[in-house]
């Protein structure tokens, strides 16, 4: 990044900050500072430093911007932080000015409370598991936390297996416990996912993508043949099919999607069911 | 950090898969990952890329005094180095082990071959003599280090130039790069390692694993030749035991992959040559592609192959949509402003690339379902550009040179001979679209 922080909000000798409305859908670096609406005519178009004599300076119109990921406020302004792409989503109703975020790829996965997740099984100490869910800890499971597990009646758990559970506690100071049932009792699909099959690593992006509700990739993809699978929110996907070559072959297809354009996916899959 | 562990289900999947002769990349068992050269602005300073794997090698060079015991010969030193952006258990003073492993057999490989003529970088006997170093940074780790590195360190050597040097009685005169072209190392040879992966106590074996492949191997032979089919080196390490028609059967594949790998480092050199020459851009920036961030890309064909039940030809395509051509002025700061990204590419959209991948026969052991994924062949040829070469995988099958093998206990090479009975016939190429940056 070429620019420097400002020294003073209306000093624009040492960096320029762009209005966020004409950066929308563009990629933004990190230290790049955006002007919300109602700043851009205060600062004046590209400004030569003077500042335009207001008579009713203390009246803007406020609009309740709100900040997603990626961005912070930096006194009036937003502050990028992320590398990605600028998105806004306008409000339905009401006042507020809507939500700006920056569309990042990201693989490093950061563990969220109520997230599910796909973990491995690293070590059995006692009465917990210990389990690697991609982040900088590996998150305790406690055996109790499966369904109909009691003490006298342990999971079959052994070292190595993939277990699908989400996250009860995660935050940054302490380190993450996941639990295999939810708060009913119930296992709900979680637990210990089955001996065969094939696990693989995506972006963050994609398996957001993958799981948002209508997603034609997964309806294409159930059509071919039948399988398993499972995606966990920390980039990691199961998939399981009847023999190795249609899950190597679905395995492919999922990593490539990342980079296909809906067209060149259609095609793909038509190919595919062809044969 | 502490590796991701691998999972039970996924070592099982591994093992399965490659009972059945298949790899997670769709590629066959003696098939190469594509292999990219890219040349620095520097002389000996080169990038190769084998798949992801990413080796960094820079060769510098200094007068010193020899060695007390070596006083006409010159001193080489050579120096691996895993970078922690490589792979998130390489860790200060983590990776010792490995480190030791891979610079021992690369100083093996390259040292004791003797590919590098030590007397020719003697310049007063006794008293100055040439100090050549071969740095290598491994910038990304999926598999097969060793090979990589080789081919890095042979490549830089090949492309280094060492300032020219006159002796007139007792007067050395060290030319500058202005006053007197730099001089190229003298170089008899260029031994290349290959690494062959086994897997259920010899039973399968792979070439070029890579990084999971590498996390279930049972043992690991490495074999450095030249294109001479001399042997520099060869190492196993593993404990696994191994035939001797197993070695000599790996000595021969070596022998051809070495032939192709060769030839690949030959093409991109004089690529790079020419374009110097002729006053072209080169350096790292220039073989780089300029696309944008968002642009859609793909590396590799993506493996798709009919149902296993079903034996019907499948083609394999490949495309990339046009990156946006941007061509309106960008205001930086007041006073800078950029218009346009320089020279574009107007080319147009790319045509897809198709490829036919074949279905064996019948082969003689019980797998009847055997199926061939082709790669696409990449070949990236821009004009005067210095354009990193590929290595086309697809040509490989009807090169190896092997004897077909009766004894049932080896696996592997009924399915070879098999499939060298077809001359499988290819359409190459996919034409990679790159923009050049002008600035």
């Amino acid at each position: 990044m070429a620019e420097a922080v400002p020294f003073g909000a209306e000093s624009l000798a040492g960096g320029r900050a762009r209005a966020a409305r004409r950066v929308l859908d563009q990629v933004v670096l990190p230290g790049e500072e955006l002007l919300l609406p109602e700043q851009e005519d205060v600062e004046g178009p590209g400004g030569a430093g003077e500042r335009p004599l207001r008579l009713n300076a203390g009246a803007r119109s406020r609009l309740r911007v709100v900040c997603g990921p990626g961005l912070r406020r930096c006194g009036d302004r937003l502050l990028v932080t992320k590398c990605g792409r600028l998105r806004h989503k306008d409000p339905g109703s009401g006042s507020s000015g809507g939500v700006y975020w920056v569309d990042s790829q990201q693989k490093r996965y950061v563990p969220v409370k109520g997230d599910h997740v796909i973990g491995i099984v690293t070590a059995k100490s006692g009465d917990i598991f210990k389990v690697d869910v991609g982040g900088s800890e590996p998150a305790s499971l406690s055996y109790l936390a499966f369904e109909g597990a009691t003490k006298r009646n342990r999971p079959n758990v052994q070292v190595g297996d993939l277990i699908y559970g989400q996250f009860v506690v995660a935050n940054k100071d302490m380190e993450p416990e996941m639990v295999c049932i939810d708060s009913c009792g119930r296992a709900n699909g979680m637990g210990v996912i089955g001996h065969d099959g094939l696990l693989f690593k995506v972006t963050l992006g994609l398996i957001r993508k993958l799981l948002a509700p209508d997603c034609e990739i997964i309806q294409e993809v159930g059509k071919l043949y039948p399988l398993e699978i499972v995606f966990g929110m920390n980039g990691r996907i199961w998939v399981k099919a009847k023999t190795i070559q249609q899950t190597l072959i679905l395995a492919n297809i999922l990593e490539a999607c990342e980079h296909m354009t809906a067209d060149q996916r259609k095609q793909i899959f038509a190919r595919l069911a062809e044969s | 950090m502490k590796e991701t562990p691998l999972s039970n289900c996924e070592r099982r999947f591994l093992l399965r898969a490659i009972e059945e002769k298949k790899r997670l990349d769709g590629r066959q068992t003696y098939d190469y990952r594509s292999i990219r050269v890219s040349f620095g602005t520097d002389y000996g300073c080169c990038v190769v890329e084998l798949g992801k794997t990413r080796v960094l090698g820079q060769v510098s060079c200094e007068l010193v005094s020899p060695k007390l015991n070596r006083a006409t010969e010159g001193i080489l030193f050579f120096n691996l180095e895993l970078s922690q952006m490589a792979a998130p258990a390489f860790e200060p003073g983590r990776q010792s082990d490995l480190l030791v492993k891979l610079n021992r057999l690369l100083e093996r490989c390259l040292r004791n071959s003797k590919c590098i003529d030590t007397e020719s970088l003697c310049v007063v006997a006794g008293e100055k003599v040439w100090q050549i170093r071969v740095d290598l940074h491994l910038l990304n780790h999926d598999g097969n280090i060793i090979d990589a590195a080789s081919i890095a360190a042979i490549v830089a050597l090949c492309h280094f130039r060492r300032p020219d040097v006159s002796v007139q009685g007792d007067e050395v005169t060290l030319y500058t790069p202005e006053e007197r072209d730099p001089v190229p190392l003298s170089i008899h040879h260029m031994p290349i390692c290959v690494s062959f992966a086994f897997f259920q106590q010899g039973m399968y074996l792979l070439v070029d694993p890579n990084e999971r492949e590498e996390r279930v191997m049972d043992g690991l032979l490495v074999i450095a030749m030249n294109k001479h089919r001399e042997i520099c080196t060869i190492q196993s390490s593993g404990g696994i035991m191994l035939l001797k028609d197993q070695v000599l059967r790996c000595s021969k594949i070596a022998g051809v992959k070495v032939a192709e790998i060769t030839e690949l480092i030959q093409k991109a050199l004089e690529n790079d040559q020419k374009v110097r020459k002729e006053g072209g851009k080169f350096g790292f920036a220039e073989s780089i592609a300029n696309q944008r961030i968002t642009a859609f890309k793909m590396e590799k064909a993506p493996i798709d192959t009919s149902d296993v039940e079903e034996k019907a030809e499948e083609i394999i395509a490949e495309a990339e949509p046009p990156p946006e051509v941007v061509a309106e002025p960008v205001l930086w700061t007041p006073g800078t402003a950029q218009i346009g990204e320089g020279i574009e590419n107007s080319w147009g959209a790319l045509e897809d690339s198709e490829k036919e991948a074949e279905d064996e026969g019948g082969s003689d052991e019980a797998v009847l379902d055997d199926m061939k994924m082709d790669m696409a062949a990449e070949v990236s040829d821009i004009g005067s550009q210095d354009a990193p070469i590929v290595l086309s995988d697809s040509e490989e099958e009807e090169m190896i040179i092997l004897e077909p093998d009766k004894n049932p206990k080896k696996i592997r090479t009924q399915t070879i001979s098999a499939k060298q009975e077809k001359a499988p016939s290819k359409k190459p190429a996919k034409k990679r679209k790159k923009k050049r940056v002008v600035n």
